[in-house]
C-alpha cells in the first residue's frame, strides 16, 4: 500500500525530529484509507520510554485517545512516525521485532540535529522483515 | 450471547477483514485462545509461547485494561466487548559501539546526503559507513580496463580520495573496454581523461594523480599514503611490485586480472591471509601469457572483474560482509560460471612467509625476465627489409601464424595462413627451399613459430619484427589496424 502524505505534514515530522534531537520523537499518523493510506493529521505523542534516548514507546491508552478523536471522521490510525538521531531512515532490529502488520512506520533520519531523508516501512506479512513502501508526498497547491 | 472482540486495523489481514468477531468463553484468556484458534495468523502477534499476551499488546475489557483487572483470568459476561490495542515501540540502533568514533569521520553535506541516499538506507552502510567512505583513500594502479569501472564506481560511491597511477595516453583501441575514457580523449593522458570524467561523476571526490610508471623506487612512497590499493595492472612486473609493496606496508591489495574470456579476483592482505606470491611464487616465462594487446580481451570482462574489485574495496572500507581474503574467484565469461578456490598462506612465501627472504623491493623487470635477451633467438626481419626484398622479386614465402579470425580483419597479400597452434602438424605445407618470413600481429607468436621451424630443420626462416601492425604503420597506412 502507498502512504500518501502532504509535504507540509512530512515537514512537521522532520521539525519534530529536529526538536527532539538527540532524543527520538514519535507520534501517530491518521487519515482515511481508500485503497491507499492518506495521512491528513499528525498526533505527536509523548515518548513513554525515558530510560533510553534511542528507544520510543507509545502506550495503548495514548492510542485509545487518538482513536477516540478520529472515530467521528471515520479515519484510521495509519501508522507511526519516529526519528532516528544520527542514523539513516531504515528500521532497526528493535523496530522490526516490535512492528505490527499493516501499520506504516515512517522514519525520519536526523543527522547532527538536521532532518534529512525520510522513508516509510511496513512489516512483511510473511517474515520478520520490514519492506519499504511508497511514500507519496503531495506538494502544496 | 457471546463476547464481541474488536480487531484493530493492523490485524484485520488475519481475520478476513472482519473488524469484530463474536466468540464464546468464560474468561479473557479463553476468548483469546478461541480467537487465535480460529485465526492462526494472529497467534504470533498477540501471544507469547506460554499463551499470555505479548508485552506490547494491551487487552481492554470494555473500557479497562485487563492489567488492572484479573489479567487473562478476568471473567467475561455475554455482551462484553474486548478490544485489542497495540503499543508501539522502536528506536534506532544506537547501542552498537563503533570502532571509529563518529566524530573523527568527516561530516556529510546535505547535498552528499541526498546523493548517497540509496547507500544511507542500507544498514550495512548508513551514515557512518558513508562517512567512512568519505574518509577513505584508495589507490587505483592503472586507469585501463580494470581501472575504468573500478574508479567510476568508487567515485560514484563517494570514496573521498582516489589516487590513480597511470602514465599512458588514451588509444583508440582502449575504448572498447576502458569506459572511463571517451573518444574526445584519444591521444591525451589517461590520467587527465579519467580525472575529468570522475570529477564530473562526483565532484566531491578528490583525485590524486601520479603520472608515472610505478617502480621499485617510488612504489612505497606512493602506496604509503593510501588505505587500500587496487591492482588494475596488466603486466607481471607491476603486479609483483604492487604485491610486495603492499606486504611490506601491511596494506590490503585488491587484485584482479583478465585474459580473453576469463578473469580472476581476490583480496590479498598478508596480515590475515595469503599474498599474490603465495598463489604464484614465480612469474610465468615471458611471452607465455600474452597481454591483452596480443591475446585480446572481451570488453565486458574487465567491467565485471573491475566491478568486483570496486565491491571488495568498498566492503573493506565499511568492514561489511566477507571479504575475498583467502579465496580466488575465477570467472569464465563464455560459460558464465564463477568458481572459487580457497587459498592458503604459504609459510615458505618469500615475502609474507615465516622466514621472508625479500625485505625490500627488487628489480621486477628482471625478476619477470623482461628486458633481458629475447627468449627465442633468431634473426628478425624489419618491415622495411621485407618490403624491399619483396619489391626486388626475391622468392619469399610469407606465413601468417595468426588465427583465422585475425586473418579476416586484415592480412598481407600473398601470405598463407597457418595458425601457430597448427604449425607443428602442417610443416609439410612449407617449402624449405624458399626464404620463409613468419609474421603475426606484433611479433611475439612469430618468434615461437620460428623456433618450431628451426627445430624441425628449416634454416632460412625469419620473423617479421613488429608483425602486421608494424607493416600497417610503416609500409601500408591504408591497412586496418586492430
Amino acid at each position: 500500500m502507498t502512504l500518501r502524505i502532504p509535504a507540509q505534514l512530512l515537514d512537521e515530522v522532520r521539525r519534530e525530529g529536529e526538536r527532539a534531537y538527540p532524543g527520538e520523537c514519535c507520534g501517530a499518523l491518521a487519515g482515511p484509507v481508500n485503497g491507499e493510506k492518506h495521512a491528513l493529521r499528525l498526533y505527536p505523542l509523548a515518548n513513554r520510554r525515558t530510560d533510553d534516548p534511542h528507544r520510543y514507546l507509545i502506550e495503548a491508552e495514548q492510542l485509545r485517545g487518538v482513536e477516540r478523536e478520529i472515530r467521528a471522521n471515520n479515519w484510521e490510525i495509519l501508522g507511526f512516525y519516529h526519528s532516528h538521531p544520527d542514523h539513516p531512515a531504515i528500521p532497526s532490529e528493535f523496530d522490526t521485532s516490535h512492528a505490527w502488520p499493516w501499520y506504516s512506520y515512517l522514519i525520519v533520519a536526523v543527522a547532527e540535529g538536521r532532518a534529512d531523508s525520510a522513508a516509510s516501512w511496513v512489516l512483511d506479512p510473511d517474515q520478520p522483515c520490514m519492506l519499504r513502501e511508497t511514500l507519496d508526498v503531495e506538494s502544496e497547491v | 450471547m457471546p463476547v464481541i472482540v474488536h480487531i484493530p486495523t493492523p490485524l484485520r489481514g488475519f481475520t478476513a477483514g472482519h473488524d469484530r468477531l463474536e466468540l464464546d468463553g468464560a474468561t479473557v484468556g479463553e476468548i483469546l485462545q478461541a480467537l487465535v484458534g480460529e485465526h492462526q495468523g494472529l497467534r504470533r502477534h498477540l501471544l507469547q509461547d506460554d499463551g499470555r499476551p505479548r508485552n506490547f499488546v494491551n487487552i481492554y475489557l470494555n473500557e479497562t485494561d485487563i492489567r488492572y483487572l484479573g489479567q487473562s483470568e478476568t471473567p467475561v459476561r455475554p455482551g462484553d466487548a474486548i478490544t485489542i490495542v497495540p503499543s508501539i515501540a522502536g528506536g534506532s540502533p544506537a547501542a552498537t559501539p563503533t570502532a571509529e568514533p563518529l566524530t573523527s569521520l568527516p561530516p556529510l553535506s546535505h547535498q552528499e546526503i541526498l546523493r548517497y541516499s540509496r547507500h544511507l538506507l542500507l544498514p550495512e552502510v548508513g551514515l557512518e559507513g558513508q562517512r567512512k567512505l568519505k574518509a577513505a583513500r584508495v589507490l587505483c594502479v592503472g586507469a585501463g580496463g580494470l581501472g575504468s569501472p573500478l574508479a567510476l564506481y568508487l567515485a560514484a560511491a563517494g570514496v573521498g580520495t582516489l589516487g590513480i597511477v597511470d602514465f599512458d595516453a588514451v588509444d583508440l583501441t582502449n575504448l572498447q573496454r576502458q569506459i572511463v575514457h571517451g573518444t574526445a580523449g584519444v591521444g591525451t593522458p589517461k590520467l587527465a581523461s579519467a580525472a575529468a570524467r570522475l570529477t564530473d561523476l562526483n565532484p566531491n571526490v578528490k583525485i590524486e594523480g601520479f603520472e608515472t610508471r610505478l617502480t621499485s623506487a617510488n612504489a612505497l612512497e606512493i602506496l604509503a599514503g593510501f588505505d587500500v590499493i587496487v591492482d588494475g595492472t596488466d603486466n607481471f612486473p607491476t603486479r609483483y611490485l604492487v604485491n610486495d609493496a603492499c606486504v611490506l606496508l601491511g596494506k590490503p591489495n585488491v587484485y584482479g586480472s583478465i585474459f580473453r574470456f576469463e578473469g580472476q579476483a581476490s583480496v590479498f592482505d598478508s596480515r590475515r591471509g595469503p599474498c599474490y606470491r603465495c598463489l604464484y611464487s614465480e612469474p610465468p616465462p615471458p611471452g607465455l601469457v600474452p597481454s591483452c594487446a596480443e591475446g585480446g580481451v572481451l570488453g565486458v570482462l574487465p567491467g565485471i572483474i573491475g566491478t568486483i574489485q570496486a565491491l571488495e574495496t568498498i566492503k573493506l572500507i565499511l568492514g561489511a560482509g566477507e571479504p575475498l581474503v583467502g579465496r580466488l574467484l575465477l570467472f569464465d565469461a563464455l560459460r558464465l560460471r564463477f568458481r572459487e578456490l580457497s587459498l592458503r598462506k604459504d609459510p615458505a612465501c618469500p615475502i609474507c612467509g615465516t622466514n621472508p627472504t625479500i625485505r625490500e623491493l627488487i628489480d621486477y623487470e628482471a625478476f619477470c625476465g623482461i628486458g633481458a635477451e629475447p627468449a627465442y633467438d633468431g634473426p628478425e626481419i624489419t618491415v622495411q627489409e621485407l618490403e624491399r626484398e619483396l619489391a626486388i622479386g626475391k622468392p619469399i614465402t610469407v606465413v601468417d601464424v595468426r588465427e583465422p579470425h585475425e586473418w579476416e580483419i586484415v592480412h598481407l597479400e600473398g601470405a598463407r595462413l597457418i595458425p601457430l597452434s597448427q604449425l607443428p602438424t602442417r610443416l609439410n605445407e612449407i617449402d624449405g627451399h624458399d626464404e620463409i618470413v613468419l609474421h603475426c600481429h606484433h611479433g611475439a607468436r612469430s618468434m615461437k613459430a620460428l623456433e618450431i621451424l628451426r627445430g624441425a630443420g628449416f634454416s632460412k626462416v625469419r620473423s617479421l619484427k613488429g608483425g602486421i601492425d608494424e607493416w600497417a604503420v610503416v609500409v601500408d597506412p591504408g591497412m586496418a589496424r586492430y
